[in-house]
C-alpha cells in the first residue's frame, strides 16, 4: 500500500481533493496521458494504479468500487465510432486487458518543465501501455542458472568417472590447508615478537 | 509583544537583501539533440526524455 499523503490536502480539503483526484482519474482513463503540475501527478499515481488493479480483478465488487470513484456517467462514443460506453467500461474491457502481463507500475510521470503563468512544475502521467520487457536482472539469473546446472551436468559425470582420484585430490588439499594455517600462525607470532622488539 | 523601537535604515534593508542570491540550475546535455536540458526533465528543445517524445515539454523562446 503506498504511503498516506502528508501536509495539506489539494484544493483545500479532503473532500475537493477527493473531487480533484477523481477529474484527474477519469481523464487519464479517457485520454491515456494527461498534462498536469507535477504534485498532482504524484497523488494520482497511487490512486490511478488501485483502479487498474481492480479493473483487472473484473468483479462486480471491484466494478462498483471503481464506480465510487470514477462518477462520470456519460456514455461516449471513442474516437466518434462504434457504441457509446462509460469510461469505468473502457477501463475493465480495454484498458486492464493491456495491463494483464504487467504487475503493478501501470503509469509513468515525466516532468516536462514549468508552466509559464505561475513557474509550476509540470508533468505529463501515462499509462504504460508498451509491451512488458524482462528485467536485465532476471535474464542475466535466469541464464546464470542455465549455465550453472550444465555445469553440474558435467561435473556429475567427471565424479562418475574418477570418484577415486577426486577423493585422492581433496585429501590432499586439506592437508594443504593444515599446512597453510601453521605457517601463517608462526607468521602471526614472529609479527607479535617483532612488535614487543619495537616497543622496547 | 517585544516591537522594533527604531525604523530599520535603507542601508541596514539593502544589506540583508544583498544576501538574497538565486543560484543557476545545473545543466546536463540532451542525447539527441546535444542541447542543454535540466537534468530528469524531458528536452525543452527536442521534447525527448529517455527515448520517447513528449511535445509537451517543448518550449520556445517566447512561451
Amino acid at each position: 500500500m503506498p504511503t498516506p499523503t502528508k501536509g495539506p490536502r489539494l484544493g483545500g480539503g479532503s473532500a475537493h481533493e477527493r473531487q480533484i483526484l477523481a477529474n484527474l482519474a477519469t481523464s487519464l482513463f479517457e485520454h491515456g496521458r494527461i498534462t498536469t503540475t507535477l504534485t498532482r501527478a504524484k497523488r494520482l499515481q497511487p490512486l490511478a494504479e488501485r483502479l487498474i488493479t481492480k479493473a483487472k480483478r473484473g468483479d462486480l465488487h471491484a466494478r462498483r468500487q471503481v464506480s465510487s470513484v470514477i462518477r462520470n456517467k456519460t456514455p461516449r462514443r471513442w474516437n466518434g465510432e462504434g457504441d457509446a460506453y462509460t469510461i469505468v467500461h473502457r477501463l475493465f474491457n480495454e484498458i486492464a486487458p493491456q495491463f494483464a502481463e504487467r504487475n503493478g507500475g501501470y503509469t509513468r510521470i515525466t516532468k516536462v518543465g514549468t508552466r509559464k503563468g505561475d513557474n509550476a512544475q509540470l508533468a505529463v502521467i501515462e499509462l504504460v501501455l508498451e509491451p512488458v520487457s524482462p528485467k536485465q536482472a532476471v535474464v542475466r539469473e535466469a541464464e546464470g542458472a542455465a549455465k550453472r546446472s550444465v555445469k553440474e551436468q558435467a561435473a556429475a559425470e567427471v565424479e562418475d568417472t574418477a570418484a577415486e582420484t577426486a577423493e585422492v585430490e581433496e585429501a590432499a588439499v586439506e592437508e594443504a590447508s593444515a599446512e597453510e594455517a601453521e605457517t601463517t600462525e608462526v607468521e602471526a607470532d614472529e609479527a607479535e615478537a617483532a612488535a614487543d622488539s619495537d616497543e622496547k | 509583544m517585544a516591537v522594533p523601537k527604531r525604523k530599520m535604515s535603507r542601508s541596514n534593508t539593502r544589506a540583508r537583501r544583498s544576501q538574497w542570491k538565486a543560484t543557476a540550475v545545473s545543466l546536463a546535455t540532451c542525447p539527441q539533440c546535444k542541447s542543454p536540458k535540466q537534468s530528469h526533465v524531458a528536452c525543452p528543445t527536442c521534447g525527448n526524455y529517455n527515448g520517447r517524445n513528449y511535445a509537451e515539454a517543448l518550449r520556445s523562446e517566447h512561451a
